[in-house]
């Protein structure tokens, strides 16, 4: 008598190992596929060029014709990558004094904590003084220091995208063009009660959703005039409170909304606000049916947040003198134009906005402008200095939105808590305080 | 007499590669965690153990993975247990049977995370099959629905980790001898008198390997949660992750690593004592 069990076809105790080895390593195997982050491979010669920018799929294939298009000589491998891994690729190269990459594209934010490892372009950005950068972005572009570490690339900023469906609700008095914040809130609620008891106001709060952007930039600047020093102000607990309203009458799916124009398209949010790079497809080839329209105004003025993007080449990079040429070709007009054509990041020079935009560009440039040129308008930036621990800076923000808006917490005692985390990350680094606040170092929550 | 050349011991030899091994690739990392979660840049630090415990998703993430245990592990047992069972009563296509139920198991995890979003999604699988029957669909994996988010983690996980279980199980019951089932019967024990007093007793060795296994697995639960619900739904290896990539803190994550290890050990400790075989010691 046998004591194993005979199933009907006969799956022995060995045959059933190797089924159990054949699966354990499946997953394993699977796992295996890695990413190139040391350049895509541009053979001999070419300008590895690793960017935080333009890493959604379409967008790199834009950009990329655009570089064949316009940056014929030298080659250039464009390489995009999320920004944890720019930060350790960049960083280990350096360090391990083994660069491959000659050529670096990120936001203010992603090249700042590199500021010692990139390359002064003071005389590089000497040759381009017919380009007409303005001297707030040169300025920033020397990181805090005395030497220029980037070449401004291209800017953008967020705005709201309305919806002309959503106008008839719009209260009586408000000029859609020049909202202020309690006009945003009575508009969304009215709107969600014409609408069947349904919200139309979105927010791109999801995990990859740039929300905590909309606290930093936008609602604390206007209405109390900082970002950090005013943290856990009474202006402060003043707008999460308004916050706590708006969000109330927020589709609730925006929890899983990582960009604004997919639900915007589909219909499921009418008014929304997000990063004009993450709005431009919601028109699609109807834009006479869409406003965008500047950011609402607070008691303080408006504030918004200028997204910066730069060039910068590390120390040692094996293709210096090339990558200063490709960083000439991306500063002409020609290109800062079709980079705004094709992927929505505006120009950091005085290029003429081409009248032949995209329909959706085309509102977008319009409602940029009038956002900047608002009288009252309070222009913050990201967090600035805080290198790797941006995603940290950026987390307490959405801690409070998550315990104010969503766990209904007490204003005041979540933003106590929260401002001693805050406190506890700034002073390690001991930064000095960046736009809209006042340069205090180093800076801290008061 | 010769005199015998002192040697080493052959089992001190047998056991040296998985020494040698072990401290590469646990001890030596696990000295290395300990030592990330607590020393700062100024020495030695408990801030970064106090930063997780401050933050907002970690005692949320704490009760989630003690709860999907608590809920996914007997569940498992329940099933693994059932089919491997029904398997034994040698039905017709049994070979068939246990290659379809085994199929997840050869499925990544993130990869049956992906196929489960695609179910629960607001317009996913599910809620369009119940539009057809003219029925509301409803938001499963909506923030505010905890209690169906967590069901959907718990039936994804189900779907693609039970297998494991049958599979240890299934190996556990061809070991069992026949014999003292057929004596049982032919004494006249009926089906759960046989069960209960002769075949689960002796799969003991196997229930336990997979109680650990499963266990810690679940604790250790990740991709799956991490496609369906994202951080709405924060789990304690969801929240390492969180940390150490995105927010680029790996003292935190460290930090909360150990305490997934602590708990992983443990949950092992106890199985091993509440299921010791008493008869051998006696």
């Amino acid at each position: 008598m046998t004591n194993r069990i005979k199933l009907h076809s006969g799956i022995s105790r060995r045959g059933l190992l190797g089924l159990g080895l054949g699966v354990a390593a499946a997953p394993a195997l699977t796992a295996c596929g890695g990413v190139s982050t040391s350049g895509a491979d541009g053979g001999e010669g070419a300008v590895n060029f690793l960017s935080t920018q333009f890493t959604q799929v379409e967008e790199r294939q834009r950009f990329e014709k655009i570089l064949g298009a316009r940056v014929s000589s030298p080659k250039v491998a464009f390489n995009p990558v999320d920004a944890p891994t720019f930060a350790t690729t960049v960083k280990s190269q350096l360090d391990a004094g083994k660069v491959q990459l000659s050529l670096l594209g990120g936001l203010h934010g992603d090249l700042a904590p590199h500021a010692e490892r990139l390359t002064d372009l003071g005389d590089v950005l000497g040759s381009l003084g017919d380009r007409g950068f303005s001297s707030d972005l040169t300025d920033l572009a020397k990181l805090s220091g005395d030497t220029t570490r980037y070449v401004p690339w291209m800017q953008a900023t967020y705005v709201l995208a309305v919806n002309k469906k959503a106008l008839e609700w719009l209260p009586s008095g408000a000029d859609v063009q020049k909202l202020t914040y309690d006009q945003l809130l009575s508009w969304m609620t009215s709107a969600r009660q014409a609408n069947g008891n349904k919200p139309v106001f979105g927010f791109p709060a999801g995990p990859k959703g740039l929300y905590h952007r909309f606290f930093q930039g936008f609602l604390l600047p206007s209405f109390t005039g900082g970002q950090i020093t005013t943290f856990r102000g009474r202006d402060a607990a003043v707008a999460w409170d308004y916050m706590k309203q708006l969000w109330a009458q927020t589709v609730p799916a925006s929890t899983n909304y990582d960009s604004m124009q997919e639900p915007l398209q589909r219909g499921e949010v009418l008014v929304a606000w997000d990063h004009v790079a993450r709005l431009r497809d919601a028109p699609g080839d109807k834009p006479d049916d869409w406003l965008m329209v500047p950011a609402p105004r607070g008691p303080r003025g408006l504030g918004y947040m200028l997204v910066v993007a730069g060039l910068a080449i590390p120390e040692g990079a094996p293709e210096a003198d090339k990558a200063k040429e490709v960083i000439k070709a991306l500063t002409t007009g020609e290109v800062q134009a079709d980079v705004l054509r094709e992927n929505a990041f505006f120009p950091v020079t005085g290029a003429e906005i081409p009248a032949d935009l995209p329909g959706a560009v085309k509102l977008e440039a319009g409602a940029v402008k009038a956002q900047q040129e608002a009288d009252g308008a309070i222009v913050s930036l990201p967090p600035v200095g805080v290198g790797a621990r941006d995603g940290e800076v950026g987390q307490i923000f959405k801690n409070v939105f998550k315990e104010v808006c969503l766990d209904g917490k007490p204003v005041q005692g979540v933003l106590d808590a929260q401002a001693t985390q805050l406190n506890a990350i700034l002073d390690e680094l001991k930064v000095p305080c960046w736009r809209p606040d006042p340069g205090d170092n180093p800076c801290r929550v008061v | 007499m010769p005199r015998r050349r002192a040697r080493v011991p052959a089992a001190v030899l047998l056991i040296a590669p998985s020494l040698v091994v072990m401290t590469a690739l646990f001890a030596w990392p696990l000295l290395v965690g300990v030592s990330q979660a607590f020393s700062g840049p100024d020495g030695p630090t408990t801030s970064y153990v106090e930063r997780m415990l401050d933050d907002p998703y970690f005692w949320p993430a704490v009760r989630n993975t003690a709860l999907l245990v608590v809920v996914l592990v007997p569940l498992q047992f329940a099933f693994a247990l059932t089919m491997a069972l029904l398997l034994r009563e040698r039905p017709r296509f049994a070979g068939v049977h246990f290659f379809i139920w085994v199929i997840p198991l050869a499925i990544s995890d993130l990869a049956a995370g992906l196929v489960w979003l695609s179910v629960f999604a607001d317009r996913g699988y599910l809620n369009s099959t119940l539009d057809r029957l003219g029925l509301d669909g409803y938001a499963w994996l909506s923030y505010e629905n905890t209690t169906s988010m967590f069901l959907t983690v718990v039936v994804a996980e189900l779907w693609r980790s039970t297998s494991l279980v049958l599979v240890i199980v299934v190996a556990g019951l061809q070991g069992i001898p026949k014999d003292y089932d057929e004596a049982a019967e032919v004494f006249g024990a009926s089906y759960w008198q046989r069960l209960r007093h002769v075949v689960l007793p002796q799969l003991r060795p196997s229930l336990q390997v997979a109680l650990i296994l499963r266990t810690i697995l679940a604790l250790e639960t990740f991709a799956v949660a991490q496609a369906l619900t994202g951080r709405n739904l924060p789990l304690l290896v969801g929240e390492t992750y969180e940390w150490y990539n995105v927010l680029q803190n790996p003292n935190v994550a460290s930090a909360i690593a150990l305490v997934v290890l602590a708990v992983s050990m443990l949950a092992a400790i106890g199985y091993l004592r509440l299921l010791r075989d008493r008869t051998v010691a006696r």
